[in-house]
């Protein structure tokens, strides 16, 4: 028995050794932070070669090393910010570890602006949303200042700012009064981008009709007057106006997209018919026509 | 019938069958955050559940990959940038004889970021895994990493794939 545990002492003692081995001496210190795509180098102690491996997601570098002399990196050699682990072939001792932090520097956004169409005067209704990445493609976790502006077509603009947080900055915006395409930009360090938010006009906010005789035989010619938004936009053309005419004992309905901003159609003349105009949730004024042509 | 066997054999056999046990098929731990304070978007339970899912399946995803060495295996989860440098890598290693076992040992997960139109989410991972490396087979060593993850997910037809998988400044 005690012949036994002598023999696993000695075995424990010679893997220990083994371990410790030929390295023994090595030191390597890595610094604990490195900018992505920097050169830097890293002085080493001992004697003879070693050979070192450099390990993370985003890369995997082997170096034969002479030690007692600099181990050295180019900017092209390590530029994925990530966390590495350093081993040291015949070291299972040597435990290295430091990070590859992104670049202070923007150099790319990913701006995201949505919708890319909405309706005038919507409070807070388009965001925008900003991932900065540096010039290796690497967010910038850093936190960053990022400035929003968004110009509607006559020109006003709003502005706003904001702080990355884990390398992302967001904003919501009012949407304009006035219809018409809208420059959306984010700027970070000198880096800019652009979107563009196509503004377009809100429900219509009220309709005039006015009726005529239409030149035939019992017929009435209808046509609105042109239909805008509460904001005094124009509602866009094919936008759907709906004329009824009720008289006794029945009911007809035309439906007619707006055309250069108003809508028109003939109805047959019906002697004590009211007629009304209404496009979506918005009712017209009525006519009650007792007249003939 | 007495068996006869060796100390150093005993040994090996005991430190396989312990390797097998410790890190065989054993899932990591994981703890998720309370996800009240999210902005600027509510994450919903099941969004939550499903990002969480899909994010540690990419995480075995990349453990796989990097060990077989196999840049394919990364389409089920990584997309974009996220994708690009980790087939990079698997380029690298592939070029170099290297493969690199992964092993998550324990996530601890927050959402930190919810695009207000819900078409990106980003996590934070304090995580703890262990790496070893083979060179042309050869065992060369093993390290434990405690380190901290920013994930950005996006949804995809069927899932969330991972578009920036990048780790920052170490926990400890």
């Amino acid at each position: 028995m005690s012949e036994r545990i002598a023999y696993l002492f000695g075995f424990i003692a010679l893997s220990v050794s083994l371990g410790m081995g030929q390295t023994s001496a090595l030191s390597l210190r890595f610094p604990a932070k490195v900018e992505a795509g920097t050169a830097f180098s890293v002085p080493t102690t001992g004697s003879g070669t070693a050979t070192v491996y450099i390990v993370g997601p985003g890369d995997a570098i082997r170096r034969k090393v002479q030690l007692g002399e600099n181990l050295a990196f180019g900017p092209e050699d390590l530029h994925n910010a990530g966390h590495y682990v350093v081993f040291v072939d015949g070291s299972s001792t040597q435990d290295t570890q430091f990070d590859v932090v992104a670049s202070h520097q923007p150099a790319t956004l990913s701006f995201l602006a949505k919708p890319s169409r909405l309706s005038v005067n919507r409070p807070e209704g388009i965001s925008g949303v900003v991932y900065v990445f540096d010039a290796f493609r690497n967010l910038v976790l850093q936190q960053e200042p990022v400035s929003f502006e968004l110009a509607d077509s006559t020109g006003r603009t709003q502005s706003r700012s904001a702080t990355t947080r884990d390398g992302v900055a967001w904003v919501k915006m009012n949407s304009a009064a006035k219809a018409g395409p809208a420059q959306f930009q984010a700027v970070a360090g000198n880096v800019r981008e652009k979107r563009v938010i196509q503004q377009v006009p809100g429900d219509p906010c009220a309709i005039r009709m006015t009726a005529r005789g239409a030149g035939k035989k019992e017929r009435i010619a209808l046509e609105t007057e042109p239909v805008r938004d509460c904001n005094g936009n124009p509602v866009p053309d094919g936008t759907i106006v709906t004329f009824t005419e009720t008289y006794q004992g029945g009911q007809s309905t035309v439906d007619v997209p707006l055309k250069r901003g108003v809508a028109r159609t003939e109805l047959p003349v019906r002697n004590g018919a009211v007629i009304s105009v209404a496009a979506g949730v918005v009712m017209g004024n009525e006519i009650h026509w007792s007249g003939g042509l | 019938m007495r068996i006869r066997f060796s100390i150093p054999l005993a040994l090996v056999v005991i430190s396989t069958l312990l390797a097998a046990f410790l890190f065989g098929d054993a899932k990591p731990s994981v703890r998720v955050a309370p996800i009240d304070l999210v902005e600027p978007r509510p994450v919903e339970t099941q969004t939550q559940a499903s990002v969480v899912r899909d994010y540690l399946k990419a995480w075995e995803t990349l453990g796989s990959a990097m060990s077989e060495n196999r840049a394919d295996l990364l389409d089920g989860y990584f997309v974009g940038v996220a994708k690009d440098k980790l087939t990079d890598t698997i380029h690298e290693q592939q070029k170099l004889g290297i493969e690199t076992d992964y092993r998550g040992l324990s996530h601890a997960l927050q959402v930190v970021f919810y695009s207000p139109e819900g078409l990106s989410i980003q996590l934070a991972d304090n995580v703890e895994y262990e790496v070893d490396v083979r060179d042309h087979g050869k065992a060369v060593g093993t390290q434990r990493v405690r380190t901290r993850y920013v994930a950005v997910l996006t949804p995809t037809e069927s899932k969330w794939k991972v578009r920036v998988f990048q780790s920052g400044d170490r926990t400890n």
